[in-house]
């Protein structure tokens, strides 16, 4: 207990998560505006923003909570081409900006897609989230699978949402502030969210489910309730990606996407914050330096390096990157 | 009465569990169970705190049917109990396991945890007060920041009692709580049992094998056997009770420990 007063109560608290922020924020912008970093490197710094915001989602489902889930980028997915539909029509309806102006539709389009992603959460929560370890993780894995398939056919309901032949027309709306203040907000709610009885009831959950339900906590509805959660925040970087690259394919919402998001927080530390966000950068920025780094015709020697680098990080640091240290802003506030 | 057990069966496959389990706790009363291993005396806590449904019969408290009612509902009436392989949040500092135990009694809801409300603040210090206060107790204050994974095999019997009883129950199901600890311990144990019981004015049920505590601090002793009770009185009556000495105690059991 430090401090007293104004910091620790809203919005005062939530300073020490946003300035940091805010200032990543201005220095980007500045950096891109007087083009001193190349806009290439600019865009793959967005992309680990929101990847970080999908990855800080997972940490809740799986780092906290302890929920095996492979299907996160089904969810990234609903959110990604729920928020470009309704973009995309938004702005064929009202193009010039009659109605709404174009950033605040933009912004009601992602929170759209984050509640789509949620209440998906919820539905295909409540009859798998009944199973438990490996079990869940299969479950969530089959989950991942049917949805790349609604993808694939997507067009046959909905000819806009583009099927095999990806969606496109999607306007570019993404930008620095958008992803660096998608990801602050994504922090600071999942901070506060862990740093109180509910993060507790989560995390009792992932160390012992019968003990935390003997201590009077509904562990069922707290298991929907922190897969939902993370699903929605999942939901939300899926409609950043969408109007990022402009342009979504159902390749880019499959398995193998949903196991790039389960490294990073694995790789960062399970239930730390800084961890997956550390890791995020690293992930991504690792896969794009190495396309500068490598020649072009050994491109593809990346996903042996990744693998390798992965392996030998969980045999030197199996509690993660991080363990279990958290930047100053994010630690616990008030309770310790 | 507290706790009523009537007619109470388990059955797993062709096993029987329990089997017709009749027995009643009078409020501030020291019970122990003593019984041989895999006579059912874990499944009869398992099916008062709601982990399994008893077949048959019914469990009763303070006259409301708990056999239909999900763990943490049961938890929620006032039965909190250790368990006989220790499961504590094993990651979670010392701090944190007893503060889990406060969780049904938190006055705040989601919103002002985000916002970070007074509200949320004054409960939090609350919390944290009262958890420090039961680590006091178990003299344990000076370990509170460490995982509970750290901490001795005999500290961590006593943190799984002290966030048993942080969550402020009227009835406590202790399973095998001497388990492991030397005669020393047990002896300490012992006065510590009756100490709590007094302080919080509990009721006790407990599960043990050391005749030394069951025999030392228990009011009364249920004995099972293949699912029943076979009998049933004071620790002195069951000492000489020959159904006793046959199923369970066996010969020159009158000498042990």
């Amino acid at each position: 207990m430090k401090g007293k007063g104004g910091k620790k109560t809203f919005p005062g608290n939530l300073s020490r998560v946003f300035l940091p922020f805010l200032g990543i924020t201005g220095a980007f912008l500045l950096l891109d505006r007087y083009g001193v970093v190349n806009p290439y490197w600019i865009q793959i710094f967005q992309l680990a923003c929101v990847v970080a915001i999908s990855g800080m989602g997972l940490n809740v489902i799986y780092g906290y909570t302890g929920l095996f889930s492979l299907g996160h980028a089904a969810f990234y997915g609903v959110g990604a081409y729920t928020a470009a539909l309704l973009m995309k029509t938004y702005v064929a309806a009202y193009g010039g900006g009659a109605f709404l102006p174009m950033q605040a539709a933009f912004f009601c389009c992602l929170l759209a897609g984050g509640l789509t992603a949620a209440l998906l959460g919820v539905l295909v929560g409540l009859p798998v989230l009944r199973l438990t370890s490996d079990y869940l993780g299969i479950a969530t894995l089959g989950f991942g699978v049917i949805m790349k398939v609604v993808f694939d056919n997507a067009d046959s309901v909905l000819p806009q949402l583009g099927g095999a032949r990806g969606m496109t027309g999607i306007a570019r709306m993404t930008s620095i502030p958008w992803v660096v203040l998608g990801l602050a907000a994504t922090t600071a709610v999942v901070r506060n969210l862990v740093d109180s009885t509910f993060g507790r009831a989560l995390l009792a959950i992932r160390e012992d489910e019968i003990a935390a339900s003997a201590m009077g906590i509904d562990t069922f509805r707290y298991k929907v309730i922190g897969f939902t959660v993370g699903c929605g925040f999942a939901g939300l970087a899926g409609g950043l990606y969408a109007h990022l690259y402009t342009f979504l394919h159902p390749s880019n919402f499959d398995f193998s996407k949903s196991i790039d998001v389960l490294m990073i927080v694995v790789l960062g530390g399970m239930g730390n914050m800084t961890g997956t966000l550390f890791a995020s950068f690293c992930w991504i920025f690792l896969l794009e330096g190495l396309r500068v780094l490598l020649p072009p015709e050994y491109l593809e020697f990346r996903w042996v390096m990744i693998p390798v680098l992965l392996i030998v990080t969980m045999l030197l640091r199996p509690q993660g990157l991080l363990g279990l240290r958290e930047l100053p802003f994010l630690r616990s506030g008030a309770s310790r | 009465m507290i706790l009523e057990v009537a007619g109470v069966g388990k059955r797993f496959g062709g096993i029987r569990a329990l089997d017709g389990v009749d027995f009643r706790l009078d409020r501030g009363e020291l019970v122990g169970i003593i019984g041989p291993n895999g006579s059912g005396k874990t499944t009869l806590f398992n099916v008062i705190t709601g982990i399994y449904r008893p077949d048959q019969g019914a469990v009763t408290m303070e006259g409301e049917d708990l056999s239909a009612l999900p763990p943490h509902a049961i938890a929620r009436r006032g039965i909190a109990r250790t368990f006989q392989n220790i499961r504590l949040f094993r990651e979670l500092t010392v701090t944190d396991n007893v503060r889990i135990a406060h969780h049904p009694r938190i006055r705040y809801g989601p919103a002002a945890a985000l916002l970070r409300t007074d509200l949320f603040h004054r409960e939090e210090r609350r919390t944290l007060e009262q958890a420090e206060e039961f680590l006091a107790i178990f003299s344990l204050q000076g370990r509170r920041k460490e995982p509970a994974k750290n901490l001795p095999y005999g500290d961590q019997r006593k943190l799984e009692i002290a966030r048993a009883l942080a969550a402020r129950p009227k009835l406590l199901l202790l399973d095998e709580p001497a388990a492991g600890m030397n005669p020393s311990e047990v002896g300490k144990l012992m006065e510590f049992l009756s100490f709590i019981r007094e302080r919080f004015s509990l009721t006790v049920l407990l599960i043990e094998h050391r005749m030394r505590l069951v025999m030392g601090i228990c009011e009364r002793v249920i004995v099972m056997d293949f699912g029943q009770v076979i009998a049933r009185g004071l620790p002195a009556e069951i000492r000489n009770d020959p159904r006793v000495i046959e199923a369970y105690l066996g010969q020159g059991a009158r000498d042990k420990d």
